[in-house]
This record gives structure tokens, C-alpha cells and sequence, in this order.
């Protein structure tokens, strides 16, 4: 259970008021979309939540706890960029968050402890196509690649809540339809909660199970930096009964599969999952 | 007709070219050699090869009676001793201070401007402040490169610590890293390229400081001998050593970049 509030959060540079009036309360395993048009403070909010900047005025709560006061374990983040470390492998990329949590003095495992990690994080690799790419250095890899590594190392870290700042924004338009859909898969997979900045429309309505567009309303042509911008509109694009009501039946499905013997299956070799689609 | 810069030689060519300039110098130089030494064959100015081969040869192979060692390998060997010793403990002060002066803000705040300073003091004007305090040994010697090194490579050591993009850091905070965890598994790493280009800039310098202090005082050493047989106008002597430091230092130079090449693979390939 993940709940994220915003509770009247403001924040401001100096003079300059960035975002005003922010209250949002996100439910447990949401997706949530932030849309709106660059520089209205898209960034800043995600920031916010990263703990890399503190509201200037109101609260964040996770959990109905307030936040911690810098970036920690419990929310990944992706950027647009810069979000793998140069000098690892794609493998010593993924396996660097679960060293640094066994081993606080040398950052390394070594022996069976490590050939555990090493196991995961071949796992992870797999799961988002770049176990053959183990050995590469992130600037051997596209652009497309490189965002795969991004969500596996956060993901390996389990975390709450997965921050992504318009991951897919410098990806050709195929590879951003293939990350669409790791992505979707992955959210459904690990049960935690996502929120993506992106200014893409489409891309926010097809993964979103919630939208929110972040703007300015008040305009003073003056003083622009007077007026802050604020949650314009909230869509809910998913329903939330729907979605929950799909996943019981699903999970009913599988659990009506695994008592029928195989042998009942068809010959063709369709796998019993792909019947439960259907 | 192509604009020049889009003709490129061949790589034979290139080796060829790369030759030129060192052949053209060689070359000329023995012309008014031969010219001088034509007119009075006992010229000091320019003598000619077979004079550097000889005196190279008593230098390297003879002992010394004064000092019982053979000169060019004592030489050599007290100056490199002085370099690298010079040449490492600034390394390793700008590796130190250059993390965590790049990385702490409050140390930040505080010792940046100190740092910038600091750089700008010439350590050669405090010479003679550091041949009081330390006395006219080693010590001083070593400690004037240091003086003068250390504080190049701490700045550019923060430079590429600053230069690190903000998400990496955020990144590793949001893997559970510690900051001690960051430094020696992000910072460390990345900086240890550029602490390697930072010492091959210093190469000059840091010959700059040996020589200078040796030229003062010193037993032994490359730049103590060529201001010592300067007073002899002994030009057979000093030209072979100016060339002999020369090559030691592109040796060394070398030398740093293939350990860059192989220990640091990855930042090779960025370049590429
Ligand atoms: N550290 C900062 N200091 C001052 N102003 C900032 C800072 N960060 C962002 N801003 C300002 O906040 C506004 C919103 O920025 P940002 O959140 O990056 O927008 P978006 O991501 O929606 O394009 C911009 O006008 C920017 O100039
Ligand atoms: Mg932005």
C-alpha cells in the first residue's frame, strides 16, 4: 500500500513562484500522467517527490507519513538522461543498488552473496531484453537500451514508487511504442506506484490510469513569474473498479487453469496464459 | 579544388609527415655544426654528434671519482626519485582534497575560494620561504612541486567532480547509497581518468620545479649537471641531457595514457 498526498504544496525560486495550490491524494498502484506545456514546473514537481527539492509551503505525505528529506531507496527514479552510471557494465549497472545495501564499506559482494545479486540482476536483464548486452558499457547501448538498463537498476531496488521525467522523450517513435509497453507491463508485474512527466498527450492517456495537466491559469503578461502553476484538470482514464474487477478475474482464471491437467490444453502448444487473455 | 582542410594524408604518409620536423631539426642543426666546427674544430657552441656520443658515454659509464657513481644514472636517478615523489603526493592531495571539496558543499563553501587563491601564489616566489622552513635537502625540493602541482589537479579534480551530471547523484541516492558509497563508487571512478590527463599536464611543470630547484642547490641531479657544466660552456654535455629529460617525459607521458587506456576502458569508448 502506497498513498501519496499533497497537501496545499507550494513552491517557489527566490521571486519566481513555480507551482501553487498543488493537492492531489494518489491512491495505492495508480498510474499517474503529468502533462502540460514545458517549463510550467512539470520537473519541479517530480523533484518534489524525489526529495531532491522541498516545497517552499505545504507537505508531502507517503503513507501519511512526511517525506524524507532526501532521495531514498523507496522511490526509483528515471531521467531523460544520465540515469545509468558510465563506468559499469550493463550487469555491474543493475547489481550496484543491491551491493550498496550489503555492503556499506566496499560496495561489493563477493562469492555466493554475490552470485545471488548477479542472479536477479540477470533476471531483471532479461525481462527488459538486454541479457545479451551483460557485458556492454551504457555507451555501447541506443538510447532505447540505455532507458531498459535505467528501469531495471531502479527496479531491482523494489521500490514504492517509480518516478519517470519524460523517459521516453529523446527515443524514435518504435522504440518509444516498445518501451510503452515494458513499461505498462512492468507496472502491472511489480504492483507499485508510477508517476511519469511527459508532454506527449497520447502517451499519457494510453499508459495513465490517471491524468493530471499542470498549468498556469492566471496570466499576469506584467509579472508572469507572479502566478505559479497549478493542477488544471484530473482525469481518471482508467477506472479503477474496472481495472480491479479485470486483475480478480484474471487471478481466477489462472486459478481455474492450474486445475485443469495439461493434457486438456490444445495440441497446437498454446500456453495456458495466452487462454486467460481471451 | 578541395578546401584544404578536407585533404587528409594516408597513414604511411602520416608517419612520414610525424618524422619531418624532427629530421628537418636534426638536420639542420648538423649543417652549422659541420660549418662551425669546419672553421674552429674546437667549438664550444655546436659540437658535433660523435662529441654528445662521447661525453654521454663517459657520463654513463665511467665512475665519478668525487662522488663514486656513475653521473648520467645517479642523475637520472635522483631527479626521477624527485618527480615522482613530487608527482604523486600531489596526486594524491588533489584526488583527496578535489573529491571532497567537489563533492561536500559546506567544504565547498568554504575552501573554493581559499583553493582559487591559493593556485595563483607562484611557487617559485616562495622558494626561498620553503629552503628556510625545510632546509636545502630533499624535502624542499619535493615539497615545491607539490606547491606547485597540487593545487592545479585539486581544482580540475573538482571541475569534473562539479561536472558529474545531477541525476547520477540523485540516481545512486535513490539505490540506498551512502555518500561514502557515492564517492568511492561513482565519483572515485570517473575522476580517475581525468586525475590521469591532470598528472600528464603536469609533466612539464613538474620538470619545470625539479630543474629549478636542482639549478640551486642539489648533490646530484639532471638539472643540477646542466647548470653545473654550464660555467664550462660544456654544450656537449647540456644538449644530450635536455634531449635525454625529454624523453623521459614523453616516456612518462606515454606511459600514463596506455594505463588510462587499459584500467579505464569505458571512458575510451564515450570518446569514440
Ligand atoms: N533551481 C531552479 N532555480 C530557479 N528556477 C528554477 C529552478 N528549477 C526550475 N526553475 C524554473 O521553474 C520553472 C519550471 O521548470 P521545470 O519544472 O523544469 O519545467 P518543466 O519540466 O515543466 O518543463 C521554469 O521556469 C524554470 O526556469
Ligand atoms: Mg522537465
Amino acid at each position: 500500500m502506497t498513498q501519496i498526498i499533497f497537501d496545499d504544496v507550494w513552491k517557489e525560486y527566490g521571486e519566481h513562484i513555480v507551482l501553487e495550490r498543488i493537492n492531489l491524494t494518489l491512491d495505492d498502484h495508480e498510474f499517474l500522467a503529468v502533462i502540460g506545456p514545458s517549463g510550467a514546473g512539470k520537473t519541479t514537481f517530480l523533484r518534489m517527490l524525489l526529495s531532491q527539492e522541498a516545497p517552499t509551503r505545504g507537505r508531502i505525505l507517503i503513507d501519511g507519513e512526511p517525506i524524507a528529506p532526501e532521495p531514498t531507496a523507496d522511490r526509483g527514479v528515471v531521467f531523460q538522461r544520465y540515469s545509468v552510471f558510465p563506468h559499469r557494465t550493463v550487469l555491474g549497472n543493475v547489481m550496484m543498488g543491491p551491493q550498496w545495501a550489503a555492503s556499506p564499506l566496499l560496495g561489493r559482494l563477493f562469492g555466493a552473496r554475490r552470485r545471488a545479486v548477479e542472479e536477479r540482476a540477470m533476471a531483471l536483464l532479461t525481462r527488459v531484453g538486454l541479457a545479451e548486452h551483460a557485458e556492454k558499457y551504457p555507451a555501447q547501448l541506443s538510447g532505447g537500451m540505455q532507458q531498459r538498463l535505467a528501469l531495471a537498476q531502479a527496479l531491482i531496488m523494489k521500490p514504492k514508487v517509480l518516478l519517470l521525467d519524460e523517459p521516453f522523450g529523446a527515443l524514435d517513435p518504435g522504440t518509444r511504442k516498445q518501451m510503452h509497453e515494458l513499461v505498462s507491463e512492468l507496472w502491472e508485474e511489480n504492483a507499485m506506484t508510477i508517476v511519469m512527466v511527459t508532454h506527449d498527450l497520447p502517451e499519457a492517456f494510453l499508459l495513465g490510469t490517471r491524468v493530471i495537466a499542470v498549468e498556469r491559469p492566471r496570466k499576469d503578461p506584467q509579472a508572469p513569474e507572479r502566478f505559479g502553476a497549478t493542477i488544471v484538470s484530473d482525469y481518471e482514464t482508467k477506472c479503477r473498479i474496472v481495472r480491479d474487477s479485470r486483475r480478480f478475474e484474471a487471478d481466477r482464471a489462472k486459478a481455474r487453469l492450474t486445475l485443469v491437467p495439461d493434457a486438456f490444453l490444445p495440441a497446437d502448444g498454446t500456453s495456458a496464459a495466452a487462454l486467460v487473455k481471451d | 579544388m578541395r578546401r584544404i582542410i578536407n585533404y587528409a594524408p594516408s597513414s604511411g604518409a602520416k608517419v612520414i609527415l610525424a618524422a619531418l620536423p624532427f629530421v628537418l631539426l636534426v638536420g639542420v642543426y648538423f649543417l652549422g655544426s659541420s660549418a662551425r666546427l669546419a672553421i674552429d674544430p674546437a667549438d664550444k657552441l655546436m659540437p658535433g654528434f660523435a662529441s654528445f656520443y662521447a661525453s654521454m658515454v663517459r657520463l654513463g659509464t665511467t665512475l665519478d671519482i668525487a662522488t663514486k657513481q656513475y653521473l648520467l644514472w645517479w642523475d637520472t636517478w635522483l631527479s626521477l626519485q624527485r618527480l615522482f615523489l613530487g608527482l604523486g603526493i600531489s596526486a594524491l592531495i588533489g584526488l583527496v582534497l578535489g573529491i571532497l571539496v567537489g563533492f561536500v558543499p559546506y567544504l565547498r563553501a568554504t575552501f573554493e575560494p581559499f583553493f582559487a587563491a591559493f593556485s595563483l601564489i607562484p611557487p617559485l616566489a616562495v622558494l626561498p620561504i620553503l629552503f628556510i622552513l625545510f632546509g636545502l635537502g630533499e624535502l624542499s625540493k619535493i615539497v615545491l612541486i607539490v606547491f606547485g602541482i597540487a593545487p592545479f589537479i585539486t581544482r580540475d579534480v573538482m571541475l569534473r567532480v562539479a561536472s558529474l551530471p545531477t541525476e547520477q547523484i540523485v540516481k545512486a541516492q535513490t539505490l540506498g547509497a551512502s555518500t561514502w558509497q557515492m564517492i568511492t563508487g561513482v565519483i572515485l571512478p570517473q575522476v580517475m581518468p581525468r586525475l590521469l590527463d591532470s598528472v600528464r599536464l603536469s609533466l612539464g611543470a613538474a620538470w619545470l620545479f625539479v630543474i629549478a630547484a636542482e639549478a640551486i642547490t642539489a648533490e646530484g641531479g639532471l638539472g643540477y649537471r646542466i647548470f653545473l657544466v654550464r660555467r664550462y660552456l660544456a654544450m656537449d654535455v647540456i644538449l644530450p641531457y635536455v634531449a635525454w629529460i625529454t624523453l623521459l617525459a614523453f616516456l612518462m607521458d606515454y606511459a600514463l595514457r596506455k594505463v588510462a587506456a587499459v584500467a579505464y576502458p569505458w571512458d575510451r569508448i564515450k570518446a569514440a
